[in-house]
């Protein structure tokens, strides 16, 4: 399969009064096309602001210091600011956490659906609501046509993701970055989204990055996963092998630290112990030395690259070869 | 633990919890009703962990406060150690409240930014007149901050400077602090990371048993609720639609809403997502301010049969109207549907 985006080496920091916040820190990956990419990790560890840098969202106090991102033959982060509005939201679109304040309040659905194709694609007005009505079939909002004159606070929760999705589909876009697309969700429409993304993503050929910190949703979507911490990517593995044989102590940690549904109960919980490290204030060596287990001493000073441990999985962990299935459990 | 035997710590009768909703500028007229908690009876006993499930707006967080009378109930009863709450004035209900305490979901709502620490972990001390001298007080923070894991000297700090976490924990050392014997956990966990989340459940599983505290704990997380819970209440818009222990609802949930809530559950294993089989529910949860007619899951219900789920014609049945009653079909577990 060919490529459809290659990330390399991006770097985004936030000047800010306190410091330099290297919030993404020098992280390459790829994507290929038709491929739904997971990318994990917890608040703060950079996984927005690698998705926003990658569509150039990001505003002062923060800044893309370096790295390339060569979205289908094109370097993104290297191109004109009118140049990347023809890109983005036609070949690239996104789709944000909270379906309640990404739409805008005060006009109506109608209007913020056909917004894209008339701008990207020259449609005319009745082009255009004919293609959200049709978008609005896509997502299985019924009704379309009388619909598209309601105003976003008519729609619930799930709907209005609904129609976030429609709006990011409409040009028929070859990139579709979801930011915790259900996380603001109930899980029985939670189920009701992702389904949905899937299948248009099979249908329209679209790829999919989905940027969640829900291990589960990234277990049953994803074809690959990266897994990030304190700014970088410290994992990378198709989905079977990072949850079957991880090889990292935080994924590791993650994975033994949520109950499951499927399993008998555990007497105990295994959490990670101590807080994620200050972004401005890294320690010298591992960002995850002070809550990992199996550090050695080697950690406490160098920082571990990420290198393959077997074919297409890497782990950025000296130790990462003593690590894997048989270290699930005792994490 | 066998909880059939075990004291009853809190009853819950028939509590009905609607607000109104009004219309008009200077006269408000109330117009229409929002029915959060509509006929819920159930019961907690001594030293068990009650979870309570559901999905936003079903009422499981206006149940905890309306138990606690932070919301007074349109009608029903919540006993206490055998005490009727609603008949007690507003000093009896001062003097109950030390028994019975609340941990917020926001992390970062419920602290008063103004104050250190120590003061927030502090104050149900001081108005509950349970500190005698200033050293004394600044003895029971320090241990209280110790129970929960948190440094002594952090007491001076203030809510900005501590993580999601230890913010959480400031927040179950402030509900200890009057030695409480019931705690209802309002979604204790949903606002922090899942490495975290492992610590704060960890941290209360074992205050629960160092100070023998009972738990309503509501979460919409059923991984989560399985894991800390005795028993556990399935609700859905305002009504209970399944309690059982906590293994029978995993391992043989009747009611269809339970089956669908547990199947919707992702699991973080590839494998078994890949094979397993998924309900997934058409539709939204209705307005509570207009429930359905009859059962209030048959709109979404993939076993719904005309006339049994929603009452429609119907003369001389028993359940005429179509609400289902919450009936024991085995021990110990209560169902409300009539195709089970």
């Amino acid at each position: 399969m060919a490529k459809l985006l290659e990330i390399k080496d991006l770097a985004t920091y936030f000047y800010t009064p306190e410091g330099v916040v290297k919030a993404v820190d020098s992280i390459s990956y790829d994507l290929e096309e038709g491929e739904i990419l997971g990318l994990v990790g917890e608040s703060g560890c950079g996984k927005s602001v690698s998705a926003l840098s990658l569509m150039r969202l990001i505003q002062k106090p923060g800044r893309i210091v370096s790295g390339e991102a060569i979205f289908d033959g094109t370097d993104v982060l290297n191109v004109s600011d009118s140049e990347m509005r023809k890109i983005r939201g036609k070949d690239m679109a996104m789709i944000f956490q909270e379906p309640m304040t990404s739409l805008n309040p005060v006009l109506t659905i109608g209007k913020q659906l056909t917004e894209t194709v008339e701008l990207h694609l020259g449609y005319n007005k009745k082009e255009a609501e004919d293609r959200a009505t049709e978008l609005l079939q896509m997502v299985g909002i019924p009704e379309g046509r009388t619909r598209l004159q309601d105003y976003p606070h008519q729609f619930s929760g799930g709907m209005r993701q609904r129609v976030m999705i429609a709006m990011a589909m409409s040009c028929n876009p070859k990139l579709l970055i979801a930011d915790e697309p259900t996380t603001a969700l109930d899980v029985t429409i939670q189920a009701q989204i992702l389904e949905l993304m899937q299948r248009l993503g099979r249908e329209h050929g679209t790829s999919n990055l989905i940027i969640t910190h829900n291990l589960g949703v990234v277990a049953r979507y994803a074809d690959r996963v990266n897994v990030m911490y304190a700014g970088k990517i410290i994992e990378r593995g198709t989905a079977l092998e990072i949850y079957k044989n991880p090889r990292h102590p935080y994924t590791i940690g993650l994975l033994n630290s949520v109950p499951r549904l499927d399993e008998p109960l555990k007497e105990k919980l295994i959490p990670i112990e101590g807080q994620p490290p200050d972004l401005i204030m890294l320690p010298q060596g591992c960002a995850f030395r002070a809550r990992c287990k199996f550090a050695i001493e080697k950690c406490a000073t160098e920082i571990p690259e990420l290198l393959e441990v077997s074919n297409g999985h890497t782990a950025a962990c000296f130790v990462a070869d003593q690590l894997g299935a048989s270290a699930m459990g005792r994490g | 633990m066998s909880t059939q035997e075990a004291e009853v710590l809190v009853d819950v009768q028939n509590l009905v919890k609607y607000f109104p909703v009004t219309a008009g500028i200077l006269f408000q007229k109330k117009v229409a009703d929002v029915k959060a908690v509509d006929d819920v009876s159930f019961k907690i006993h001594r030293g068990e962990t009650l979870g309570m499930v559901g999905e936003s707006g079903c009422g499981k967080t206006t149940v905890g406060r309306t138990m606690l009378q932070l919301y007074k109930p349109t009608s029903g009863k919540v006993f206490f150690e055998g005490t009727d709450l609603s008949t007690l004035g507003n000093k009896e209900l001062r003097g109950m409240r030390r028994r019975m305490q609340m941990i917020f979901q926001d992390p970062y709502g419920s602290l008063n930014p103004r104050m250190s620490a120590g003061n927030i972990v502090g104050e149900p001390l001081i108005v509950h007149k349970m500190t005698r001298s200033r050293a004394e007080f600044k003895d029971q923070v320090q241990e209280l901050m110790t129970v929960v894991g948190l440094s002594p000297y952090m007491a001076e700090r203030f809510p900005h400077e501590f993580s999601g976490g230890q913010r959480q924990r400031i927040g179950v050392a402030r509900a200890l602090a009057v030695r409480p014997s019931f705690i209802v956990c309002d979604e204790p966990v949903s606002a922090l990371d899942v490495s975290i989340q492992a610590q704060l459940i960890n941290l209360l599983e074992e205050l629960q048993e160092q100070f023998e505290l009972t738990y309503l704990f509501v979460a919409h997380d059923l991984s989560v609720v399985r894991h800390i819970s005795d028993r556990i209440v399935v609700m859905y818009l305002g009504k209970i639609a399944e309690i059982a222990d906590r293994n029978e609802l995993y391992e043989n949930p009747l009611h269809p809403y339970t089956q669908a809530l547990l199947s919707a559950v992702p699991i973080p294993d590839p494998i078994v997502e890949a094979t397993r089989e998924r309900v997934v529910l058409q539709g939204d949860v209705p307005s509570p301010l207009h429930p359905p007619a009859g059962c209030v899951f048959h709109p979404r219900c993939p076993v719904f049969v005309d006339g049994e789920c929603n009452g429609n014609h119907m003369p001389g049945k028993s359940n005429e109207n179509g609400i289902p009653d919450l009936r024991e079909v085995s021990p110990g577990h209560f169902v409300a549907c009539v195709r089970v």
